[in-house]
């Protein structure tokens, strides 16, 4: 364990591991999802692996933003440069997915008018300084960064804007974890639920994980300490035979969410019938359109996109990947034509992505050929 | 893009959704609208991310994050990304 003893209480960080220890019950295997992808690269780049037992197995949720994207999305995007000659804007996490014919950073190469930017709100600065010029935001993200689209918008739209649309890729976590425990090749004993996600949508939404699949759910912080922390609330809920949401990290998360915010979102938003999601396929309810009260300001109502469905590179296995039913490096092309200097699927490009988070942390490699020995039980959905 | 950069509001901007923040000596605007009702100071400390303050932080909390920021080597990339900052 590499860090453990720069952290700010390593004697505090043994403790919680012997805790967890304790709670255990003998010869069970728990499986434990971390539903967000800022988990996932705690968890790696911390070694926090390194400090739990080995019949703790942490799976890698779905919340990833750019790795639950499906292609055509990417593709679609693309278009909106290549063939409708617009400004488009993205985050950095987006510049080296792969698109059919390539990433942004490619496209770029090849003349397209694609930039980075940090924030929505320079999408909105661009759009103003290029009045002669169409600039579209490419949007992703979970509710914590869909509150800065929705305030983006409105922004937009209160100081007259005429040539800024967005883009929405935006997407819910609460149907994605239902998608999850609806699974029939899924077997997750607990969750660690997502920390920024939760400041925005509050506790209350993971009801129904407890309430309806008896699972616990434990939203919890990033730092070191409060990952171990929430598995340890897990593991007592599993213990008392309880299944409830609890809040590790209620320092931040208010349990209500961010009331600000949800209105933004409701009014610039709207739930659309259903979505594509890479490795989960298409779940109801689980993305976010422009609303029609923004209609002027929405993407995909100004111009005509190609829409195609295009499915992945046939070896890659990123939808088990998502899914959790495969790890990373149990991939066929994982660090061979998958790496993060040359991506076959966006798990590798972002640093919130399970292949990237593997990749990265090398720590993690020699312990990879240990678990390598049993066949994977896998692509049974 | 980062998903939470602790950064000390320093001062607010003239315009009420936005305040400027102080993230390892880098100053930028961020917008600010959705804390605005809880009542922000100077000095208060604020997670951003992407632009936007999401939550209101302890100084102790802030003074760990940027610690273990630091010590994976990801502080200057926040830094930078705060410097990224295009809108004024
Ligand atoms: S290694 Fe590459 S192709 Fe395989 S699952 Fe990960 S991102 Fe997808």
């Amino acid at each position: 364990m590499k860090y453990v003893d720069e952290f700010r209480d390593p004697q505090l960080i043994r403790r919680t591991a012997d805790e967890i220890r304790r709670l255990m019950e003998p010869g069970r295997h728990y499986r434990f999802m971390e539903v967000c992808g800022g988990h996932t690269h705690a968890i790696y780049r911390f070694g926090l692996e390194d400090l739990l037992p080995d019949s703790i197995e942490l799976v890698h949720g779905p919340g990833c933003p750019v790795c639950v994207l499906p292609m055509g999305r990417v593709d679609d995007g693309l278009a909106l440069a290549v063939e409708h000659g617009a400004i488009v804007t993205a985050f950095g996490d987006m510049m080296r997915v792969p698109g059919r014919r390539g990433s942004p950073l490619e496209h770029i190469a090849r003349g397209a008018d694609i930039r980075m930017v940090y924030s929505p709100l320079d999408a909105l600065k661009l759009a103003c300084d290029n009045p002669d010029r169409q600039v579209v935001f490419f949007a992703i993200g979970f509710e914590t960064t869909a509150p800065s689209t929705a305030l983006t918008l409105r922004r937009a739209r209160s100081l007259g804007v005429p040539n800024l649309t967005v883009f929405s890729n935006h997407v819910t976590i609460i149907p994605a974890i239902r998608a999850i425990l609806d699974s029939p090749d899924m077997r997750i004993d607990g969750f660690i639920g997502p920390g920024h996600v939760s400041t925005v949508i509050g506790c209350r939404p993971y009801e129904f994980v407890a309430r309806d699949y008896g699972r616990p759910i434990v939203v919890s912080g990033f730092e070191p300490l409060d990952v171990l922390q929430g598995i340890v609330m897990i593991l007592r809920q599993l213990r008392e035979g309880r299944a409830e949401v609890e809040n590790q990290y209620a320092r931040v998360v208010p349990w209500e969410g961010n009331l600000p915010a949800l209105q933004a979102m409701a009014e610039t938003f709207e739930l659309r019938p259903y979505f594509e999601w890479r490795g989960l396929g298409f779940i109801s309810q689980s993305a976010l359109g422009v609303s029609a009260a923004y209609a002027d300001f929405d993407a995909e109502r100004r111009f005509e996109l190609p829409g195609v469905r295009v499915t992945d590179p046939k070896a890659a296995q990123c939808g088990e990947v998502l899914k959790g039913v495969l790890k990373p490096h149990r991939c066929k092309l994982f660090g061979r034509e998958c790496t993060p200097e040359h991506p076959v699927g966006a798990l590798m490009v972002s640093s919130e992505g399970a292949c990237a988070a593997y990749y990265n942390f090398a720590h993690r490699r020699a312990r990879l050929e240990e678990d390598a020995a049993p066949a994977p039980a896998a692509a049974a959905g | 893009m980062c998903l939470a950069i602790p950064g000390r509001i320093v001062e607010f901007a003239a315009e009420p959704s936005f305040a400027v923040v102080d993230v390892t000596g880098v100053r930028r605007k961020v917008n600010v609208d959705l804390l605005r009702p809880d009542g922000l100071a100077v000095d208060d400390w604020v997670l951003i991310h992407v632009g936007f303050a999401m939550s209101r932080i302890s100084a102790e909390q802030a003074e760990e994050q940027l610690r273990l920021l630091t010590m994976l080597g990801e502080a200057t990339l926040a830094a930078e990304e705060v410097e990224g900052y295009q809108f004024e």
